[in-house]
């Protein structure tokens, strides 16, 4: 063990599971951003998929478990061969929203997946990520040309119905902002995006990054005082879980600390978590960021 | 009649009115609609103020049909003078209309009208031929969650139900009406709100009427309103209230406050 700290992290109790995670994806991605969190890439095998049986198992699962909404992420999701199958089956159960970074979407799967959410009675939302509002603000942090290959995958969403949530982190000083979302909806405009959604991740100080990629200092932890008249509902690990190949753990970005696996069922992983970790401090800073806005309701 | 208590009756009959938002001109014509129906019982279910002028007038129109009133995330943040309407929106123009309203709200409600917010309870519990009834504001845990249709499974509901020891759990605060039933007879319903129209072209508001019968069977009737939304849009502008709520009234298009509409809610409207 490491040095002692004079205050023990936190505990996180799950007031209830509103919303399932799957880490549909594993960690394969087609890109390889340089601020990724679990830092997936074409090659990091270390979780692998979910199959639509092991999927359709949790979602059995999570019914008597009042589970509100369904999250699905990877890596990308897309490369998960029976991703619209898995979707489909989902919405038979409820709502269901994905994480991808849009740039491998294919018509036919659109097409299939409005269908299906025609045929049901809740939303399916695409969450589509990218890094600025250009390619000359995106590229450099996700890889040449992804900026134009999120945005031809918004067109194809578009064309197909869905109205995608698009998520950037705030990396402009915030009184540029106002003329930085104008331009970027103009973009959208002229790509058929007529009423885009967008959402803002908060700012990460500067610096930030630098100090993430240096691991976090000792200081940067969650202690006991820090969660007086803190509204614990802003942390994801308050009311959701996330299934991976290995079994269920706490949340989509613990995924590969230690400690961060519960248990095999939904039962044996609601218990109470430890926040000890640096994402913690983050995640303590930023609120549910993974979340939809739909959802969202602060506590008084 | 109290909170807690039980009634039978061959056939029980009442209103459920939500998210006034200042409407007395809708929140008159429904309560005389009402009445003329014949209810036992008239509830309102929180949000009195906001997004409306004259936010006072929408008081003496509850007094005066008796109608049971709890209190909404809205009545508690003007009841206690607190800084905003904690409808949590995250989007910043959302923020901007939200405190414009919430401002204007603030300081045209009475202290008399304030007080008495305060003192409203958060829920309603009774039990009419063996059906247990809660009413809330935006769910049985939360006064300011939102259940859309589209983004909140059954299993959830089954699980409020049960843990909240209902049959019927009724809410309104996300300003769109919508019913399901599930196992065993239960139910859960949104009904809707008389402050502003549904974001679907109309510029009718909505509320609800519920009867059960002496088996306990429960029918659910969703009633549009008429009212003169001419003369609340020339008020609203008079009052300096923004250009983007009046199109609301007028048009029946949301055009503020879209960031929290799911996909399939969001696309049913223009914006
Ligand atoms: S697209 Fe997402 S999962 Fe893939 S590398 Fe980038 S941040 Fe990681
Ligand atoms: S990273 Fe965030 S959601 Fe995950 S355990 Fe820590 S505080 Fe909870
Ligand atoms: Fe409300």
């Amino acid at each position: 063990m490491g040095k002692k700290t004079s205050t023990q992290a936190p505990s996180v109790a799950l007031s209830h599971l509103d919303q399932l995670w799957f880490q549909v994806g594993g960690t394969l991605c087609n890109i390889t951003c340089h601020h990724c969190f679990i830092s997936c890439s074409p090659t990091n095998r270390n979780f692998g998929f979910l199959s639509l049986e092991q999927v359709r198992q949790r979602l059995e699962e999570s019914v008597s478990h009042g589970v509100k909404e369904y999250y699905f992420t990877g890596g990308e999701p897309f490369l998960n061969r029976e991703m619209v199958a898995i979707l489909e089956e989902t919405l038979n159960y409820g709502p269901a929203t994905v994480l991808t970074n849009g740039t491998i979407l294919k018509e036919p799967w659109l097409k299939s997946l409005r269908k299906a959410e025609q045929k049901s009675l809740y939303s399916l939302e695409f969450r589509v990520s990218i890094d600025g509002f250009s390619p000359e603000t995106n590229d450099p942090i996700r890889g040449k040309n992804t900026f134009r290959k999120a945005i031809q995958g918004v067109t194809k969403l578009v064309k197909h119905g869905f109205l995608p949530i698009i998520t950037a982190a705030r990396t402009w000083p915030i009184q540029d902002e106002e003329e930085i979302l104008q331009a970027f909806i103009s973009t959208l405009k002229e790509h058929g995006y007529t009423r885009p959604r967008l959402k803002i991740l908060p700012t990460l100080q500067i610096g930030a990054e630098a100090k993430r990629t240096n691991g976090y200092l000792q200081d940067e932890r969650v202690t006991e005082e820090m969660m007086q008249d803190f509204d614990t509902s802003q942390l994801l690990c308050e009311h959701s879980r996330i299934i991976t190949d290995r079994g269920v753990q706490v949340c989509p970005i613990l995924i590969e600390e230690e400690g961060s696996q519960l248990g095999q069922t939904l039962n044996e992983s609601k218990k109470h978590f430890s926040i000890r970790h640096g994402a913690c401090f983050t995640c303590y800073q930023y609120g549910a960021i993974c979340s939809n806005p739909s959802g969202q309701a602060h506590r008084e | 009649m109290s909170s807690e208590s039980k009634m039978s009756k061959a056939v029980y009959r009442f209103a459920c009115l939500g998210g006034i938002y200042s409407n007395y001109l809708a929140l008159e014509s429904a309560l005389k609609e009402i009445e003329n129906r014949g209810v036992d019982a008239i509830y309102c279910q929180g949000d009195l103020g906001a997004f409306g002028p004259h936010p006072d007038r929408v008081f003496p129109l509850l007094q005066k049909y008796q109608v049971q009133c709890m209190q909404g995330n809205y009545d508690h943040s003007v009841g206690w003078s607190l800084d905003d309407c904690q409808c949590g929106y995250t989007d910043p123009r959302d923020n901007h209309f939200a405190k414009i309203s919430f401002d204007y709200t603030l300081q045209k409600t009475s202290e008399t009208n304030r007080i008495w917010m305060r003192s409203l309870p958060t829920e309603f519990r009774f039990t009419i031929n063996k059906k247990r009834f809660l009413l809330c504001h935006g769910s049985p845990r939360k006064v300011n969650e939102f259940l859309w249709e589209s983004t909140t499974s059954s299993a959830f509901l089954e699980f409020l139900l049960e843990d909240y020891e209902a049959d019927v759990i009724v809410a309104t605060h996300t300003g769109i009406h919508w019913e399901r039933r599930l196992s065993n007879e239960k139910c859960f319903l949104n009904v809707g709100v008389l402050g502003r129209p549904e974001n679907d072209g109309q510029a009718c508001v909505w509320y609800t009427l519920l009867e059960v019968d002496s088996s306990g069977s429960l029918k659910i009737e969703f009633v549009p309103v008429e009212y003169d939304h001419d003369r609340l849009a020339r008020e609203m502008a008079e009052e300096g209230l923004p250009e983007e709520f009046i199109e609301t009234i007028l048009t029946g298009w949301w055009t503020t406050c879209l960031e929290v509409l799911p996909g399939k809610e969001r696309r049913r409207g223009k914006y």
